[in-house]
């Protein structure tokens, strides 16, 4: 799939955003007033923004609200219910925090819940698509919730828990991969069955429909490098989990967790570009690419 | 809503016969004027001149080599478009409500005016049959010509989709697959049609008709050419005798 | 819950549709033009659907066709007339009006015609207006006309014209309703187009058998259920092996042979004798059979004769035979055996006899009747018509070899011995054919200063009496058509006039006039050659070539390469007639013609091209063009069409000519003024069916000759029956052996020998002999893509997403030989030049042929296109690598690069060798970019009427 920077820019931001929203709802850190404000303002501004972002690789970003109508079948009608309710649930919540130091602590935990419900859904939106073998799998929303509650430790400096998720999240997104690498060949998805040619004999493509580009290649046709995506994926584990959990082992500093947070997203950063690149979507064997 | 009907009273759609098809892109084009002119916004061409042009096309010609056991290579040509699929995933992944599925007759379509071109109706098609238009932001994709297959403005013989009234090799047919009396369900059955990536659970409507059988080895006819001769002299001797029968 | 909008599915479709002839190929099918009012009250084109009323094509269109509303708004369209103001081949010119152009014409025109015609050389690609085209040049009274035939498909032509009175593609087609075994012989997306894509539907849909013998398996070879993945050039070889086989198992059809072609007529069999190889004939000049009832000789016509195939006759000392013995001889040769022509040919041998087995059964066992009686020339009346359903048709592939003509003849003599042309499941010919060559004109070459030639140009000489020779037997042609080179180049040769203008062999050109012919690009052999020859320059600095007049519709290359430029209208905006005089749009089973008119009015300064030809020919004062006060005759094209007349009755459309008593729609009559718009009601065609009883059979069926006289193909009843054995070529060969007054020159007389051969044979391809097949082991094809099949397609804006680029297809074993990997480059080179292009493998694919699709590449600048465009970077000619003349032997000589016979251009011929090479950023060679005479194209096409 095309890594759209739109789409890597909103996931793992809202990512971040919701699983920061997550800790707060459930009161870590224990922060009141202006210092609880930049919490939640950081965790607002990663979530909601994510979501603005989300709305550039639209055709018509002017008719996003229309997105809301068909809950009832669209995990991304779901994520954008769930992602607004979390806001404002957890802007209910802050707000007595934040101005009172009063913590509602109920309105927080249905804040966590729905955050990471918004998480699931995001997932969800992928996790659905049997057209992408490698995301049609539990490790996909099992990876991103993971993700946002490893980055809401660590944003919101629950140090050991951070350490365990970090760890935990490397260990799983490795999981991952190795599946991930053989699933669209343990699909039953191939060009046989794409052409239903293959019982006559060995199937090739041979000419494409165009010789130039179309949406379809764009879109979904995206081929990376083997030995490119080897060095990319150990670069993501060691800044996304490794370097900030052994950061974090360290004496504690602002300096060090700010380094730490900042080799997480860009190790998130990395990994959102892998998810996307290195997914297969099956049209790609119509085109002998996959 | 993106709910698909439970069940539609028809199933129109189209078989396409991979034995007959010569791969002239004829339905490509036709389809890409008549959806350009007609149903929602023309069909677009970004760079329509230039080094890297992308245009939005329903229905695309791929050409498949084939290595078979036995025998040469062959070579399959593979038109492709919206298979209106039964369990169709790119309606109920959109999140607007505009892709939907005709009760009446089965048709998937997208209503443009609710697209707000997320793109994720075309990901979650297994064959590639929706393409976003480059110019206006919407998804594009094979509306069987719903336009055409009821207007009432064209002669009755006319009321057919596009790509199906100009294939000058008639490897498209249309029709209700519903039916089993209609002559495309004839067809597929008398001719094995198959869904394209059955695994994929979607329950296509459009069937394919394989290629026959090609380039068999078969010798049963060598007593055809028993000689009557191997010289000219020969030859022209069982002439005379031949010509005094006939 | 499930929820839809309201739709409405009976949109208005357009507010008029006006029915035309398609031009997006040469397969002139009838389309729909949709039209709608646009915002501003102007008719716009909204969509182009094929019309089903029209016999081409029956309401189907192709791709090409459908696309033909981005042709007609194409950015590279020519918007006024232009004068070149840079150098040749810079593409800087200056827009000027229509006055000062044609005046322009007029002054370079007028002297030559003056003092030397044969000055202008006249030749047209497009050629759907051959037969006043060819009227103008004859007024004009230049020997040095022709159109493309020469390097397309001559020999296809005129050898089923010499053998049979008519070859495949217009002059006619399979019985596609009745065939039972269809065999297609190097047919890509060649004529005619949409008709065999029908026809092979219809077999498809019976269930028919379809073989296809090509080296190539892409197209109609895909489909075929068998796949004869023959060696280029090797077709002739096995057409003749397996009608060796036939021979052998006695699988001909003898009643027909003896009764309809000339295998029974006697032949001067004595090599001592004086009129050795030729017909035996009476006082009369009719070829004389042995009639089985009497033994004796008779005229073959003769009421009641039944010709004899075996016996032989002496007369006057000298022995004579029939036709079928020097057959039976000439064939039954080991030379043909399958096993001794497999290897030569990449097919085996067990193959070659199935193939002949299948034949045989098909045509013998499965024979067809129809009852439907009829009367023969010979006065018998037949109860039923029989026929043998095997049919075939071939084109380019075995057409454009050095051997093509007696390829294609091997094929007729084929089709006759099966008995399976003119019969229900054979081939059928779509009038005005059948026509045999002597009912065709023959060459006219005589110069008069001031005067129109002596007579058409173009013909089929019946022996060298008609070659186009000068008193001092210099050829009298630019082109050298017609002469000892190429005796019977029915098409003339398009492909030599630059060269030959340039080196001024036979003789210097003032003005070369070219319409629609892209000669500086893809439709020339060596393009980089011909880009030279037409901007070389002699001592004084003055062009080799002086003036050069060029006519077509869009900023293609060869606009570059003129110094005159008249714009063209796009094929909407024009009237034309496709014309029974010319190449019309008959059926087997009905005369047609078209029109094509505008359905929309230019909205440039152009002018169709043929309207200019009339107002240059007033201008002129040509005769046929001015009237008795000198006035110009024809307003333009339109009047042409509705008021000529080219015999009495005939003018260039058959329908709604005017009878004594109103309109009458047999064919003949006088003008009618209302005669077009009478198409234009009738969807843009006429058409007349043939009766039943004149269906089949028709050089021998009365029925047919009377209906063809009445619809004024033929002016009286001309029986004929096939020449098996060409006695015009006889003529040439016995020049060749020291006979008669013209002679040849000596270099040229074994070559005559060879290969004016009186029966069908085969020869290697010329090159093989030519360039060292060790060093350049690998033969390279071209094909044209269905989507797309001429250069003037090829800037379409949705065409061009299909074929923007074109690979070199490489087979298997080269593939894996050289190493190669997907985006791999190779140099190719042959003994003309090297390009360097990018590589696909192809496994269904002749194991020794590479081929790449032909006029996707581009030169930049040239058709509006980005120089960026991958046409232009990516995209590639084979046109560098083939030289029109061989390259140099022993001998000091440089042989032409074609058909010895008629002069065909043997691009097929050539052949390369192949390396892996690193990728270039571009294609090569690489020319520099012309600057674009039009302006720059949009970005993005978003194209609705708003109504």
């Amino acid at each position: 799939m095309h890594p759209a920077p739109s789409i890597i820019l909103f996931t793992a931001l809202s990512g971040l955003g919701f699983g920061l929203l997550a800790f707060l709802g459930f009161g870590q850190p224990g922060v009141e007033g202006w210092l609880a404000a930049v919490y939640f303002a950081l965790a607002f501004a990663m979530a909601a923004g994510g979501l603005v972002a989300s709305t550039f690789h639209l055709g018509h970003p002017e008719r996003a609200l229309k997105a809301f109508t068909q809950w009832r079948t669209s995990w991304l009608s779901r994520e954008g219910w769930l992602s607004c309710a979390a806001l404002a649930v957890m802007a209910l919540y802050a707000a007595p925090v934040v101005f009172a130091g009063i913590r509602v602590a109920p309105l927080g935990w249905l804040g966590t819940a729905l955050s990471l419900a918004t998480v699931y859904a995001t997932s969800m939106i992928y996790a659905q698509l049997r057209t992408v073998p490698r995301w049609h799998h539990w490790t996909t929303p099992a990876l991103f919730l993971a993700l946002a509650l490893a980055g809401g430790a660590l944003l919101s400096g629950v140090i050991w828990l951070a350490i365990l998720l970090l760890l935990a999240t490397g260990v799983l997104q490795f999981l991952a991969w190795k599946t991930g690498d053989a699933r669209l060949a343990r699909s039953g998805t191939t060009l046989a069955t794409a052409t239903g040619l293959g019982r006559m004999g060995r199937v090739r493509a041979f000419e494409p429909p165009h010789t130039g580009a179309s949406y379809l290649t764009r879109e979904m046709v995206f081929v990376v490098a083997r030995r490119h995506a080897l060095k990319l994926r150990s670069i993501a584990l060691v800044t996304g989990f490794l370097a900030p959990a052994l950061i974090l082992v360290l004496p504690f500093s602002h300096a060090l967790a700010a380094l730490a947070v900042a080799s997480h997203v860009a190790g998130l950063l990395i990994l959102r570009w892998l998810f996307f690149a290195e997914a297969e979507h099956v049209v790609g064997l119509y085109y002998g690419r996959r | 809503m993106t709910d698909l009907p439970a069940r539609t009273d028809r199933r129109l759609g189209l078989v396409i016969d991979l034995d007959t098809c010569v791969g002239c892109h004829a339905c490509v084009v036709a389809c890409k004027g008549w959806n350009t002119e007609n149903y929602g916004a023309p069909l677009a061409d970004a760079d329509a001149y230039g080094g890297d042009p992308v245009g939005a096309f329903l229905n695309r010609v791929h050409s498949y080599e084939i290595q078979p056991d036995q025998g040469p290579a062959q070579l399959v040509h593979f038109p492709k478009s919206c298979l209106h699929c039964q369990d169709a995933p790119c309606v109920t992944v959109c999140p607007t409500g505009a892709s939907y599925k005709r009760t009446e007759d089965g048709i998937v379509l997208v209503n443009e005016a609710d697209c707000i071109g997320c793109g994720l109706c075309a990901w979650a098609c297994p064959y590639g049959a929706r393409e976003l238009d480059p110019a206006e932001g919407v998804m594009k994709k094979c509306t069987l010509c719903v336009d055409r297959i009821y207007n009432e403005n064209l002669p009755e013989e006319d009321r057919q989709p596009a790509c199906v009234r100009t294939c000058p090799a008639g490897a498209r047919h249309f029709g209700d697959l519903a039916d089993p009396d209609s002559d495309v369900s004839r067809l597929v059955e008398s001719r094995g049609g198959i869904d394209l990536m059955p695994e994929q659970g979607t329950r296509p409507v459009n069937k394919y008709l394989p290629p026959r059988a090609r380039d068999a080895e078969i010798d049963v006819l060598a007593p055809l050419l028993a000689p009557v001769a191997e010289e000219p002299r020969g030859l022209l001797g069982w002439i005379d005798k031949a010509l005094e029968r006939l | 819950m499930h929820r839809q909008p309201a739709l409405e599915t009976s949109p208005k479709v357009s507010d008029e549709i006006r029915k035309t002839t398609c031009y997006m190929c040469a397969c002139r099918c009838g389309i729909n033009v949709h039209l709608k009012t646009n915002a501003e009250g102007r008719k716009e084109i909204a969509y182009i659907e094929g019309n089903r009323d029209h016999p081409v094509n029956r309401g189907v269109l192709c791709a090409k066709g459908s696309a033909g509303i981005m042709q007609v708004t194409a950015p590279s369209r020519l918007r006024a007339p232009l004068k070149r103001v840079g150098p040749r081949g810079s593409g800087e010119f200056q827009e000027i009006t229509w006055d000062e152009a044609l005046s322009t014409a007029v002054e370079w025109l007028a002297p030559i015609r003056a003092e030397n015609p044969e000055k202008l050389a006249f030749f047209t690609g497009r050629d759907q207006s051959q037969s006043f085209t060819s009227y103008w040049a004859q007024a004009f009274g230049t020997p040095n006309y022709a159109a493309h035939g020469g390097f397309c498909s001559v020999n296809m032509a005129a050898a089923g014209i010499y053998t049979m009175g008519g070859a495949f593609w217009e002059f006619g087609q399979p019985d596609w309703d009745r065939t039972k075994l269809f065999m297609l012989f190097g047919v890509a997306e060649d004529h005619d187009s949409n008709p065999i894509k029908i026809g092979l539907g219809k077999l498809k849909a019976r269930g028919a058998k379809v073989i296809a013998v090509n080296p190539i398996r892409t197209g109609y070879n895909a489909i075929a259920d068998e796949w004869v993945g023959i060696t280029p050039g090797t077709d002739g070889l096995f057409i003749l092996s397996l009608i060796h086989e036939l021979l052998r198992a006695g699988k001909i059809d003898l009643d027909y042979l003896a009764r309809y072609t000339n295998a029974p007529v006697l032949v001067n069999s004595d090599p001592s004798s004086v009129g050795y190889g030729l017909f035996l004939r009476d006082d009369d000049g009719k070829e004389l059979v042995l009639d089985r009832r009497t033994g004796k000789p008779a005229p073959f016509d003769a009421s009641g004769v039944q010709p004899d195939l075996a016996g032989s006759y002496r007369h006057a000392g000298t022995s004579h035979k029939p036709v079928f013995h020097l057959i039976a001889e000439r064939y039954l040769a080991a030379e043909y055996s399958p096993d001794r022509v497999a290897p030569k040919i990449g097919i085996g041998a067990a193959r070659i006899r199935r193939i002949a087995a299948e034949l045989a059964r098909v045509a013998f066992e499965e024979e067809i009747e129809i009852a439907r009686a009829w009367t023969d020339f010979r006065g018998q009346r037949h109860q039923t018509m029989k026929g043998r359903p095997v049919s075939f048709h071939a084109m380019r592939g075995i057409s454009a070899h050095s051997n093509g003509f007696h390829t294609a003849r091997a094929l007729h003599l084929l089709q006759i011995l099966l008995g399976s042309v003119e019969v229900p499941g054979g081939f059928r010919f779509k009038p005005p054919y059948p026509k045999p060559s002597w009912a065709h004109p023959t060459p006219h070459c005589r110069v008069t200063p001031g005067q129109p030639l002596d007579g058409p140009h173009l013909g089929f000489p019946q022996g060298p009496e008609h070659l186009a020779l000068k008193d001092d037997g210099s050829p009298a042609r630019i082109d050298k058509a017609f002469t000892w080179d190429n005796p019977m180049s029915a098409h003339g040769l398009m492909h030599m006039v630059i060269s030959n203008a340039h080196a001024g062999d036979p003789y210097r050109i003032d003005t070369l006039m070219l319409y629609m012919a892209n000669m500086a690009w893809n439709s020339s052999m060596n393009t980089a050659r011909v880009i030279e020859m037409l901007t070389d320059r002699d001592e004084d600095g003055d062009y080799v070539i002086p003036r050069i007049i060029y006519s077509d519709a869009y900023s293609s290359e060869m606009v570059a390469y003129a110094d005159l430029i008249l714009p063209d209208t796009t094929y909407l905006e024009r009237h034309d007639c496709i014309s029974l005089l010319d190449r019309p749009i008959c059926e087997a089973d009905a005369a047609a013609d078209a029109i094509r008119w505008p359905v929309i009015e230019p909205d440039r300064d152009v002018r169709g091209f043929q309207s200019v030809l009339c107002d240059l020919g007033a201008r002129l004062g040509l005769p046929g063009f001015v009237t008795e006060d000198g006035g110009a005759k024809y307003a333009d094209y339109a009047d042409y069409i509705t008021n000529h007349i080219r015999r009495p009755g005939v003018g260039p459309l058959a329908g709604w000519r005017m009878g004594d008593e109103g309109l009458v729609h047999t064919g003949r009559g006088e003008a009618n003024a209302g005669q077009i718009d009478s198409y234009i009601r009738n969807g843009g065609f006429w058409m007349r069916h043939v009766p039943d009883e004149a269906a089949f059979f028709k050089p021998w069926n009365r029925a047919y000759q009377d209906w063809a006289v009445e619809t004024g193909l033929y002016d009286a009843p001309a029986p004929y029956i096939f020449q098996l054995y060409v006695e015009p070529m006889r003529k040439f060969q016995l020049a060749a052996e020291g006979h008669g007054l013209r002679q040849p020159p000596d270099h040229l007389r074994e070559r005559i020998k060879t290969t004016l051969d009186p029966l069908p044979s085969w020869y290697p391809p010329f090159l093989d002999g030519h360039a060292d097949p060790e060093e350049y082991p690998i033969h390279a094809l071209t094909q044209r893509p269905m989507a797309m099949y001429h250069s003037w397609g090829s800037q379409n804006a949705w065409l061009r997403q299909i074929h923007g680029a074109n690979p070199l297809y490489v087979p298997t074993a080269i593939w894996d030989g050289h190493g190669f990997a997907d985006g791999d480059w190779a140099r190719v080179s042959s003994p003309a030049g090297e390009i360097t292009v990018p590589v696909v493998h192809m496994a269904a694919l002749n194991p020794e042929t590479v081929w790449t699709w032909n006029a996707i590449g581009k030169r930049k600048g040239a058709w509006a296109l980005d120089p960026d465009a991958p046409e232009a970077t990516r995209g590639f000619l084979l046109n560098h690598l083939i030289d029109e003349l061989l390259p140099e032997q022993g001998d000091g000589m440089r042989w032409s690069n074609s058909d010895p016979v008629t002069g065909q251009a043997a691009w097929f011929d050539l052949r390369v060798k192949i390396e892996k090479v690193k990728a270039p950023k571009e294609a090569h060679p690489v020319f520099p970019p012309l600057s674009s005479p039009v302006p720059k194209p949009p970005a993005t096409l978003r194209r609705k009427v708003a109504t």
